[in-house]
């Protein structure tokens, strides 16, 4: 995956609590072995009606949402399982950024795994985001360098973010690779079990 | 210092630890499925890499498979995914339980069944109730594709050590009061994040008084309130379960292994970051009558009215449960018909469940209205409920027995619920959707579901007749 320092894009709002992975990619299209493609299946149930048309009171059909590359949610957004298909259909949709009070553990991980970046910020400063994503034009910038998003009105909030995953996303690394490296800790650690 | 379980079982498993990087853990037992791994051999294929410890890995297919006619798979996409497992497994040399295989079942069933699952291990699965392992005193969590590809070609992985959080629960359950009910309670009164960023402990004479499938059935809904890892310190109950299990070692190793694994257990005066104590006087068999597994009430209860949320947030949950599942504020729950039922899954589909459902379900009736099916977890659960004639007492009462696997649990073979219909589950997620588009699931304990079976909507078990054999 390719390496960032700043991402701007457009903002969609989704203000439910508790999104759950089923509902980011339902079941019937995990059958894929492939990591692309989820994208047209992107919370399937709720932005498609039963006749397979889109569902024009779903966020993401919302004509100001054409296009969005961040995605504002509520809290525990990608609790339930565990499947990575989730984050990866949301970057092959074409969302970059989740911002949300808090996350589930795995999605969480499996979002940093794909160079996706789960921001948590705190619930006052996304019922703000929630409220300005409402405007079509509306953009964040964010930032791995100080851990911020901006807006061009003043908006400024920090996120957390280890260092080791600042440095992981900043320079899109692999982390197979970086293991592998301790292949001799590894070998002494196999060593001791027996 | 006085260390709990999960500091031991941490610190025992780190490889290395850097300033300003997550552990890096030794991980012992990785099991694998059809469903989350094959994007991750694609990619060890793409870089040249290999499976590291090809003898610590272990795979079987289970979400996928018909429970009808197991080899007659008539859904091409998920053939070729079983297909991609057994070449994967081929070519990287792993052991496969195949779809003909006696040993074949859902993989958190067949882990603990064949003794690959072992106190003070670290487990990990490509699925988010691996956390039911902890149920031995391991470290078991869920992971994603990514982190299976890092497992294969690593057999470590960098984790974050989570806080931890002792779940107590002390005195006696009623009798119908199952450990079903025992999760559901938890996530009731405490909701779908409480263990977001902890391992739990569970502890307490309830959990003490379990026997290991109860014990696996609470920790594999750990995950339900957020917590990747749910655990149970090894006892005399664990060790007596493993003995003679074929992965486990026998004769002399065994006893000294058995003592090591009781020396897992916290120290006195080991400190949590968080506590919760619970009586097991507060529980009642429970019906999740919502969304997620927390949205649950006693089968004495009723849906709540959006007057008693307790914030804006709740409030619009609970209406957007109810405009779902098609309930009106306040309704009873032992008013709610029920359609399907479901007994089987990872949470609920051993010999013991299947018991405590054929108790309820002998000399009975399915209800004319409702279609119910039972899937064991597993071939060797399959095998060993025929030999005692439970498979005999479902079909006497108009139950569908079934071959083994994850089946309506997540619906992603051909056992799907209608939309509309209700479905009275043992399985561990009531999300929309989650075994059928516009489907609604009911999760309750196996004695319930077939409670439900049999009168076609739900009926408090501990007023049934046989309730006396239920616990």
């Amino acid at each position: 995956m390719a390496g960032f320092t700043t991402f701007r894009g457009k903002v969609a709002g989704m203000d439910r609590v508790n999104v759950d992975t089923d509902q980011i990619i339902p079941k019937q299209f995990l059958k894929r072995t492939e990591k692309t493609g989820f994208g047209q299946y992107l919370f399937y149930d709720w932005r498609f009606q039963v006749d397979g048309t889109p569902n024009p009171d779903f966020e993401l059909n919302r004509p100001e949402n054409t296009g969005a590359e961040i995605l504002v949610a509520n809290e525990n957004f990608g609790c339930g399982s565990s499947r990575e298909h989730a984050p990866w259909a949301l970057l092959d949709y074409g969302i970059k950024i989740v911002i949300a009070p808090s996350f589930a553990d795995i999605f969480h991980q499996n979002c940093l795994k794909n160079g996706m970046l789960p921001v948590v910020l705190k619930d006052e400063e996304v019922r703000y985001l929630l409220e300005k994503a409402k405007d079509e034009k509306y953009e964040l910038t964010v930032s791995l360098e100080d851990k911020s998003v901006k807006d061009s009105e003043g908006f400024q909030a920090e996120f957390p973010l280890s260092s080791y995953w600042q440095t992981m996303l900043v320079n899109g690394w692999d982390e197979i690779e970086l293991t592998l490296q301790l292949e001799n800790r590894i070998l002494a650690y196999e060593e001791s079990l027996t | 210092m006085a260390k709990t379980i999960i500091d031991k079982l941490w610190d025992k498993h780190i490889v290395h630890r850097e300033e300003g990087k997550p552990d890096l853990l030794y991980i012992d037992l990785h099991l694998v499925h059809e469903v989350t791994s094959p994007q991750a051999f694609s990619g060890l294929k793409m870089k040249n890499r290999k499976v590291r410890r090809p003898d610590r890995t272990f795979a079987t297919v289970d979400h996928n498979v018909p429970t009808v006619n197991r080899f007659n798979i008539t859904d091409p996409v998920a053939q070729n995914q079983m297909e991609t497992l057994r070449n994967n497994c081929k070519e990287f040399g792993i052991t496969l339980a195949d779809i003909n295989s006696p040993e074949q079942g859902i993989v958190h069933v067949i882990g603990p069944e064949l003794g690959l699952t072992q106190p003070g291990m670290t487990i990990v699965c490509g699925d988010s109730h691996t956390s039911t392992h902890g149920a031995f005193g391991s470290l078991a969590f869920g992971i994603g594709t990514s982190e299976v590809e890092h497992t294969l070609a690593t057999q470590t992985l960098w984790q974050s050590k989570p806080k931890s959080l002792k779940v107590q629960i002390d005195g006696k359950l009623g009798k119908g009061v199952l450990a079903k009910d025992v999760i559901l309670y938890v996530l009731s009164k405490y909701g779908v994040n409480f263990g977001t960023g902890y391992i739990i402990e569970y502890c307490g004479d309830v959990i003490e008084n379990m026997t290991m499938e109860e014990r696996m059935t609470v920790c594999n809904m750990s995950i339900e309130g957020g917590a990747r890892a749910g655990l149970v310190a090894p006892d005399d109950t664990t060790i007596e379960y493993l003995r003679g299990r074929k992965y486990v070692p026998a004769g002399q190793e065994f006893e000294e292994l058995a003592e090591q694994w009781k020396a897992l257990a916290s120290d006195e005066g080991a400190t949590y970051d968080k506590e919760i104590y619970i009586q097991a006087s507060e529980i009642a068999p429970m019906v999740s009558w919502g969304t997620n597994p927390s949205q649950t009430a006693p089968v004495t209860g009723r849906v709540p009215f959006l007057d008693e949320c307790e914030s804006e947030n709740e409030k619009r949950s609970v209406a957007s449960a109810l405009k779902y599942m098609d309930f009106t504020e306040g309704q009873r729950i032992a008013d709610i018909k029920i359609q399907k039922v479901f007994i089987g899954s990872c949470t609920n589909s051993r010999l013991e469940d299947l018991r405590l459902a054929a108790e309820i379900a002998k000399g009975r009736k399915v209800h004319p209205d409702v279609e119910a099916i039972v899937v064991p977890g597993s071939q060797n659960v399959k095998v060993l409920a025929e030999a005692e004639g439970l498979d005999k007492i479902f079909l006497d009462a108009g139950f569908e027995w079934r071959e083994s696997g994850c089946s309506m649990c997540l619906s992603m073979n051909a056992d799907i619920v209608p939309a509309g219909e209700h479905c009275a589950s043992t399985s561990n997620r009531n999300f929309e959707g989650r075994q059928g588009a516009g489907a609604r699931t009911h999760l309750v304990s196996p004695a319930m579901a077939a409670a439900a079976a049999v009168n076609g909507c739900f009926v408090d078990v501990r007023t049934m007749e046989s309730a006396e054999a239920v616990h």
